[in-house]
């Protein structure tokens, strides 16, 4: 106990008000971190104990953290956002111009939220390229894959809704380009595609559609998969960590 | 006849009348017993500490970027004037470039929906669950097949003069007959490719398929979805 941080904070972590919030108790006990773990509403989907040979890097590079990590960062972004945010026409591009030059930290709050979008989508397929080149989809994770693929396109959908909010060339004539795509489906093309945009072309009921599907339903859809895709890691028997040597 | 048996096997869900249950775990069918040896540590501080890392490199990452690169935004939105080319995002790139191939209905409807059912159903084929090397049993009917399917392909490709999809196919192909034409080969890259199941062929097919296409489309194609070197201004 040299350090006197480091005692004010042990002596700290002793107090009645502590141990009314963190209800785990503290200590360097294997007892003390099982519960830190079990005893936490947001650490419960994780068993107390992991097979050491998951946490190496080339097992998983930790893409799925990292698409995690994405999520978090957009959700976060992509609250203030919304503060500055009309999801009407003209109104939402000049919500942008806004952030660009009235807004404090307005760029790099855009900024962020943006290319983060982009990580992901690229951190989701590399995760799912390197599930599948480790066999981790095989027995008993199969139905895991799937709820994988599922939320790629959750993804996918996401960052395609966000694509139109800022309402600029860019953003018009790529949902445009997207949803023409829609009306090749046969039979069912143009009303799906009418569905989707609340109109035959891309306009102002479009652009509530996506605002609600980016900003609710599907922050939701994410958050229901994301909950079910980690505790099946743990039902599966854990992340895949390749055959034992016992097996062969 | 020898005597009757002193127990007998029955399937039974009353737990009144048969409260002790015996379950008999046979050999190489439980992943739970097979990683039973294995070293274990706390998930805290350990596991979570190298999350919490990860999580904060890439953090950093990103807001370097968000600091000293801004997002695009262009002009107010005009249904009035078409940009050349309209681009879709990124991600849909590669199926822009297969609309500028093949009719809607094949690149835009029937191909994705292909790909999303395929990944789904990855987990649930036997032949994908084995993960033996496709060439180390059946081989000469394997072959045959394979033969026959990529030469299908490849000549439909060449009919169509798509490029773009026949040069990956023909490179995955190759290699994939070459791991075939010599099972024996000493070579350790070459015994690499001999183990690789008939799933790792086609995934990695696909992988190079979507990268090549959404690259075309993102950076070669210009006006007119006509062919443009990315570095000629």
């Amino acid at each position: 106990m040299a350090n006197p941080i480091e005692a004010y904070v042990n002596g700290l972590r002793e107090t009645r008000w502590w141990r009314s919030v963190f209800r785990s108790g503290s200590g360097a006990t294997n007892l003390h971190r099982s519960l830190a773990v079990q005893q936490n509403i947001f650490m419960h989907l994780f068993s107390v104990k992991m097979r050491r040979a998951a946490l190496n890097f080339n097992v998983t590079w930790y893409l799925g953290t990292l698409s995690l990590t994405t999520f978090i960062i957009l959700v976060a972004t992509g609250i203030p956002l919304m503060l500055y945010y009309h999801p009407s026409v003209p109104q939402a591009y000049a919500d942008m111009k806004d952030l660009q030059f009235v807004v404090s930290a307005g760029v790099f709050l855009r900024n962020l939220h943006r290319w983060s979008a982009h990580a992901m989508v690229l951190l989701v397929f590399a995760h799912m390229f390197k599930v599948f080149y480790r066999g981790a989809y095989r027995p008993p994770r199969e139905f895991n894959w799937v709820i994988g693929v599922a939320l790629l396109l959750v993804t996918l959908f996401l960052s395609y809704t966000g694509y139109l909010l800022p309402w600029d060339q860019l953003a018009f004539w790529a949902i445009t380009v997207g949803s023409n795509i829609l009306s090749a489906v046969p039979v069912l093309g143009q009303k799906i595609r009418f569905l989707m945009l609340g109109g035959n072309t891309v306009n102002a009921n479009a652009l509530l559609r996506f605002y609600v599907l980016h900003c609710v339903i599907l922050p939701l859809i994410a958050f229901l998969f994301i909950g079910i895709h980690f505790w099946r890691i743990r039902k599966d028997g854990g992340l895949y960590t390749g055959r034992s040597k016992s097996n062969e | 006849m020898s005597e009757p048996k002193k127990f007998s096997a029955a399937l039974d869900s009353d737990s009144r009348r048969t409260p002790g249950r015996v379950a008999f775990v046979t050999r190489r069918t439980s992943p739970y017993v097979k990683a039973k040896d294995d070293a274990l540590v706390m998930t805290w501080p350990e596991t979570l500490f190298r999350a919490a890392v990860a999580v904060e490199a890439l953090g950093i990452v990103l807001v370097l970027l968000a600091l000293f690169w801004d997002a695009p935004l262009e002009g107010l939105a005009d249904p009035m004037q078409t940009p050349n080319p309209a681009k879709a995002p990124w991600y849909f790139l590669g199926l822009q470039e297969l609309l500028h191939y093949f009719p809607p209905v094949i690149a835009g409807v029937l191909i994705p929906g292909m790909v999303v059912a395929a990944l789904i159903v990855i987990p649930y084929f036997d032949i994908n669950v084995e993960a033996e090397g496709v060439w180390l049993r059946d081989r000469a009917r394997r072959l045959r097949i394979a033969i026959i399917a990529v030469g299908a392909l490849t000549i439909a490709l060449l009919l169509l003069q798509v490029w773009a999809i026949l040069t990956p196919t023909v490179v995955v192909a190759g290699f994939m007959f070459l791991a075939a034409a010599t099972p024996e080969s000493p070579g350790k890259f070459h015994r690499w490719l001999v183990s690789k199941p008939l799933s790792f062929w086609i995934m990695t097919w696909f992988l190079i398929q979507a990268t090549v296409l959404t690259t075309i489309g993102t950076f070669f194609r210009g006006a007119g979805w006509a062919w443009v070197w990315p570095w000629r201004g």
